[in-house]
């Protein structure tokens, strides 16, 4: 191969990420939305067997965008980890903190060392005891790590829909609640008019705290019908009635108070502000 | 964060090894047999100079004894249903409490029977330190099968995995380390409770209505022979193998009968359509202790 004039590493990172950032946006949105019993994945994909959502470990779960061959793979090597970390050692010492941590030496050596960066943006989540021990992390195509609290939207127009989400998400909504506003985001990806995606077309997967080992289980058809048919409740804090269980929180005024997951900082405008929300979290670099 | 890059698999590297990122097997004991074959159950001098034949082995117990680990004795699996009506057929697995080293009773609360996966139950006889790992191992198998495939694996499936991973145990057995696992599940395509037997090499067997295995599955079988009727409920069927267990606890020093001091009794699994479920103690001693005072009224001797 013979070697092209010099270039600065500043430009060939930027080709890079570049390369890498087109190739992610091209594909459909996923979005990652805490409620009050656990972690939600939903994203609109019509193929049942093609998963970009996916059960890593007892508490884990995976989402991915962009190129589905390259995500599969991380994905394989995520659940071979955590089950050799389990085998090895104990079921509980499988944690997300390091599960992301390998992801992001991957995403990161590759962004540097190979002819061209992954062009996958990952989320991996792990559902705690409490909605404060949740963890969400987000992965991008350089290896970067962000540490996100309550919601996440990646792929597609995803800094539209990001806005979106954060507008409307609270501390302690339901599932259903959470899954509408998901719904309605992913919907409105194209722009002007906002489109109704019908619950075939979508792939949705929680996480529950309540389940006693593997918390992950995907929402067929049917159940997403029934979640998705019921209509906003007042904000008024009428007891609603969601197949969740939900703790009837005071769900009209979002508080200071109530900042399910927010340990320390501040910056995830729960208020639902216009602030421009920045990718949340302390970002960590590759090495 | 102190994680980066350090001890990411337990080992040191600073990220993730080619290996699990290398397309190929969905089966957890392939890789680990790839990527680090040290920690396969048995994996520590056997494999190399215990094969077949290696001078240990011609001296009858080898380098190893039969009172290294603990022995786990009875296991038993009773059908039922499965009368063609969709749903009501399944299958009972049971096994005692008792492990022992030579005359010694080394556990009287051992547990034998584990849920294999959602729709099977899997329950081993014979050396336990072993045979627990083993089963530690099935089950993560099935696990990984289904996250890697998303899907889960057909009954004879799960049956013949089991089998090629005793397979991989045959130079432990050949020196007095042999598990007897015994494998039963519902069939979700059949919609029948199935029972699937092995030998220390790995064969493989379809045993039919009801089996055992272990030092005392002799004498549970002969009582399952009479006890067990076509067609029987799930109930039944936990009769059959409780009473089973107590024959076989009767008549063989290994096996352990209802312990109603201690009040510890077998464990007992019920795997159906609804998947697998373990009963409550409470409701297997109500059993066991009827099955007792049936046996004192009849009063016999013998």
């Amino acid at each position: 191969m013979n070697m092209p004039f010099y270039v600065s590493p500043e430009q060939l990172m930027k080709d890079r990420a570049d390369f890498a950032r087109k190739g992610i946006a091209r594909g459909r949105s996923v979005v990652v939305l805490a409620y009050d019993g656990g972690i939600a994945f939903a994203t609109e994909n019509p193929s049942r067997a093609l998963h970009k959502i996916s059960e890593i470990y007892d508490r884990i779960g995976f989402a991915a965008v962009g190129k589905y061959n390259e995500f599969e793979n991380l994905r394989v090597a995520g659940v071979r980890y955590a089950d050799l970390r389990g085998y090895t050692y104990d079921r509980s010492d499988v944690t997300v903190r390091g599960l992301a941590n390998a992801y992001a030496q991957i995403l990161g050596t590759v962004f540097i060392t190979e002819s061209k960066p992954l062009e996958v943006e990952l989320v991996v989540a792990e559902v705690g005891a409490t909605a404060e021990d949740d963890q969400i992390y987000r992965l991008t195509y350089d290896g970067t790590v962000a540490d996100e609290h309550g919601h996440v939207v990646m792929g597609g127009q995803a800094e539209q829909l990001g806005r979106k989400v954060g507008d409307g998400w609270r501390p302690n909504m339901s599932l259903g609640e959470v899954l509408r506003l998901a719904v309605s985001a992913l919907g409105s990806s194209d722009g002007g008019t906002p489109r109704t995606i019908e619950p075939g077309q979508l792939e949705v997967a929680v996480l529950e705290r309540a389940r006693s080992r593997r918390a992950f289980r995907r929402l067929p058809k049917q159940a997403l019908t029934e979640l998705l048919a019921q209509e906003p409740e007042e904000d008024s804090g009428t007891g609603d009635g969601e197949s969740s269980g939900g703790t009837a929180a005071p769900q009209a005024a979002p508080g200071p108070a109530e900042q399910a997951g927010s340990t320390g900082s501040p910056e995830t405008g729960e208020n639902g502000g216009p602030d421009a929300e920045p990718p949340a979290g302390p970002k960590e670099g590759a090495p | 964060m102190d994680g980066f890059g350090g001890g990411q698999a337990g080992r040191g590297h600073t990220r993730l090894p080619d290996a699990f990122l290398r397309p190929g097997s969905s089966s957890f004991v392939e890789f680990l047999a790839e990527y680090a074959p040290d920690r396969l159950p048995g994996a520590n001098g056997a494999g190399q100079g215990a094969l077949p034949g290696a001078p240990g082995v011609a001296a009858g117990h080898g380098g190893y004894r039969n009172d290294l680990t603990p022995h786990a004795t009875t296991i038993v699996a009773v059908t039922f249903g499965g009368d063609g009506t969709a749903g009501t057929g399944g299958v009972v697995m049971a096994g005692d409490r008792r492990a022992t080293s030579g005359p010694m009773i080394a556990s009287r609360s051992i547990e034998k029977v584990f849920p294999a996966d959602d729709y099977s139950a899997v329950g081993m006889a014979g050396a336990a330190g072993i045979g627990i790992e083993l089963i530690k191992l099935y089950q993560l198998e099935l696990e990984h099968y289904e996250k890697i495939e998303g899907s889960l694996l057909s009954l004879e499936g799960k049956a013949n995995r089991l089998a090629t991973m005793l397979r991989g145990n045959l130079p432990m057995a050949m020196q007095g380390l042999a598990v007897v696992p015994l494998f039963a599940g519902y069939d979700l395509d059949r919609g029948v409770g199935r029972i699937f037997s092995y030998d220390a090499t790995g064969g493989c067997y379809e045993e039919y209505e009801h089996h055992g295995v272990g030092s005392g599955s002799l004498f549970a079988r002969g009582a399952m022979k009479k006890l067990w009727r076509p067609g029987q409920d799930a109930a039944g069927a936990v009769a059959v193998a409780v009473e089973a267990l107590y024959d076989a606890a009767d008549d063989d020093s290994a096996t352990g009968g209802p312990d109603t001091v201690r009040r510890i009794f077998p464990v007992v699994s019920t795997v159906t359509a609804d998947g697998y479920s373990r009963m409550p103690d409470d409701d297997v001693a109500a059993v066991a202790e009827q099955i007792v005072a049936e046996r004192r009224e009849r009063g016999s001797i013998a």
